[in-house]
């Protein structure tokens, strides 16, 4: 089976960023880089459906040329392959472009299952994954947390604010994976020799055609200057003062 | 005048609160609204919702409404027959899944968890948070249909009083996944995104058995959830479902109360457009202070329970 698991490049957790001075968008100069968090779920459960069923794993990043650190990190955990689509603005490529590119790479390689993140950690769209399975006519489910996987359907559990529910699918189908889906494998020394003999590519992607139109970006507002109330137990009262009379939220 | 199917959520034939939320969101930058709705009582949920600012309202039926895909695809035919501009959901799991799908169908861009909506002229434009909260943007679409979903807690409820046509529109897609079972949360259990106050745990409770302090003020406090730092989810004290934070929920209640967390940026990341945040830390020099509008210095273990008594003398007194 052909197996993709999708992988975002995308800035760490605690990157500092930094405005153009014109709000127009933001200084990407410097920025420190990892792997969306999601999407080592993803790339895990990819290994696991091709350790359970056979085939083959293709890591699939539309990204800089340069994020080929990240994606031989991806080979060394146990990809067979790497496609990198490559596009230095991919971070301002919409969630419908993305979609819509990933989409055709994915045609191209002739798969039958794509993890994806739940939600990549720059954008915070959690659109893709979905968007994506549609444009192809697949099934696709949405932050998984369990799933068992077959040749030609499987079973998936997600959380939703209603409780648990256990979704059927059939295949080709797009999986959006959820924290506790797996847990990540670290690259072992073996790992990361191997990677540097396994293909890696580069493609140029589908054009981004995009519709969201950028105004202007801006540091959310500071919150009003707050204060201690008190020390220990004692501080209660002014607590419970400050809730009710002040913010009139109890 | 711009019109947008909204899709309401309901349980027990009452609309949830998320989906009213993102009616109001329509109604206050000048739009039409159609609700649609799926699922046993949605007819009953349908007749309540003249009231919250919708002038239509479609049911859909058949009996591919439990799978995603075809549901998806009723709803953007909906749109495309109803002459509407667009499509909206409130950021829920299956908001936030059947907006993406729904805007794939109609080749339009989605714009996710949106915390302001306003029209300018014919268009409307949104703002977001991107990069776990540290940059506002603010955009507008050049796509063939609207798309967004509205973050929860936000946006206020639209309350009039109006009538509602409903109509019903039928799915006809083949269902590629299917809903088999769901196993229910109790009724009265908030999930952290929808509930207007969250008490969240950190790696300050020490041990899991512990969050009965945090239970207990949860309670006390009545429409409440309970949440996690991701320290306390990672050591399997708690669910990854109340995880709060960037790899976590996103919320924006009424209040916060978080004890024995530090407020990494991670963290903050989940809750920081609180409307108002309280901080439990025993360490004066925690960074989850910088972003409390009123903390206490001391041991959770004194505080929490002490609070919690105080809430319930409140409460008691009405
Ligand atoms: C990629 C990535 C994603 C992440 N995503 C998230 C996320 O989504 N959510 C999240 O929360 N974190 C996330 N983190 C982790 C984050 O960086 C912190 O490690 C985590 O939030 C710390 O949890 P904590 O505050 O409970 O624990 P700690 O940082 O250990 O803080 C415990 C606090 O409790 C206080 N304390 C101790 N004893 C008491 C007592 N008796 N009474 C009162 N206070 C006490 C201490 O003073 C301290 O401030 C992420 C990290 C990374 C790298
Ligand atoms: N540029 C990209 N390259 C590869 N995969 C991506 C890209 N953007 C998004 N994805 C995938 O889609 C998931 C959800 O992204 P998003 O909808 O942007 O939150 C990510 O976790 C990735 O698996």
């Amino acid at each position: 089976m052909n197996i993709i698991a999708c992988i975002k490049r995308v800035p760490t957790t605690d990157a500092e960023v930094r405005f153009k001075a014109d709000a127009s968008g933001l200084e990407t100069e410097g920025l420190p880089y990892m792997i969306s968090f999601y999407d080592e779920i993803a790339l895990e459960q990819a290994v696991l459906t091709k350790e359970a069923l056979g085939g083959e794993v293709t890591a699939l990043s539309l990204g800089p040329a340069s994020g080929s650190k990240e994606i031989r990190e991806c080979l060394a955990k146990g990809a067979d392959k790497a496609v990198i689509l490559t596009d230095d603005e991919w971070m301002s490529s919409d969630c419908r472009a993305t979609a819509k590119r990933l989409a055709a790479a994915i045609g191209e390689l002739d798969a039958q299952l794509v993890f994806m993140g739940r939600v990549a950690t720059d954008r915070d769209n959690a659109a893709v994954g979905p968007m994506c399975a549609t444009y192809l006519g697949w099934a696709c489910v949405s932050g998984v947390i369990e799933m068992e996987c077959g040749e030609d359907k499987g079973t998936a559990k997600v959380e939703t604010e209603n409780g648990i529910e256990t979704v059927e699918f059939s295949l080709p189908a797009v999986i959006t994976c959820n924290k506790g889906l797996n847990t990540p494998r670290y690259a072992g020394l073996k790992g990361i020799m191997a990677a540097k003999k396994k293909p890696l590519e580069e493609q140029a992607p589908a054009e981004a055609d995009g519709q969201a139109v950028l105004s202007t970006v801006s540091a959310p507002p500071a919150r009003p200057e707050g204060r201690i109330v008190g020390t220990g137990a004692e501080a209660v009262p002014a607590l419970i003062d400050a809730l009710r009379n002040e913010a009139q939220v109890l | 005048m711009t019109t947008l199917v909204v899709f309401v959520e309901h349980s027990g034939g009452n609309a949830r609160r998320g989906s009213l939320e993102a009616l109001g969101a329509a109604r206050a930058a000048g739009c039409d609204c159609i609700a649609v709705l799926t699922g046993a009582d949605a007819a009953q949920a349908a007749q309540t919702l003249g009231n919250s600012g919708a002038a239509k309202a479609v049911v859909l039926t058949g009996p591919a409404e439990h799978s995603a895909d075809a549901v998806a695809s009723a709803m953007a035919e909906v749109v495309s027959a109803q002459g509407a501009d667009g499509f909206l959901a409130a950021s829920t799991h299956h908001g936030q899944d059947l907006a993406a799908r729904v805007a794939a169908h109609l080749d339009s861009v989605l714009f996710s968890d949106c915390t302001g909506l306003t029209s300018e002229g014919d268009s409307l434009s949104v703002q977001r948070a991107w990069l776990a909260g540290k940059v506002i943007a603010q955009l507008t679409s050049a796509a063939p249909a609207f798309c967004c979903t509205t973050r929860l807690n936000v946006f206020e409820v639209f309350e009039g009083e109006g009538s509602v046509e409903v109509s019903e529109h039928a799915i006809s897609a083949e269902p590629k996944t299917r809903v088999v079972s769901i196993e229910a949360k109790g009724e009265t259990k908030l999930d952290v995104k929808e509930a207007p106050v969250v008490v969240s745990g950190g790696r300050g409770m020490k041990e899991a058995e512990h969050f009965a302090l945090i239970e207990e003020l949860a309670a006390a406090f009545g429409d409440a959830a309970v949440g996690a730092s991701r320290a306390v989810v990672d050591a399997g004290w708690r669910p990854h479902s109340e995880q709060v934070g960037q790899t976590g929920k996103v919320v924006a209640p009424q209040l916060y109360v978080a004890v024995g967390i530090s407020g990494a940026i991670q963290h903050l990341a989940g809750m920081r457009t609180s409307g108002t945040i309280v901080a439990i830390n025993k360490d004066a020099e925690a960074p989850i202070f910088k972003v409390a509008d009123y903390g206490i210095v001391g041991d959770a273990f004194e505080v929490v329970p002490a609070l919690a008594e105080a809430v319930r003398a409140v409460k008691a007194e009405g």
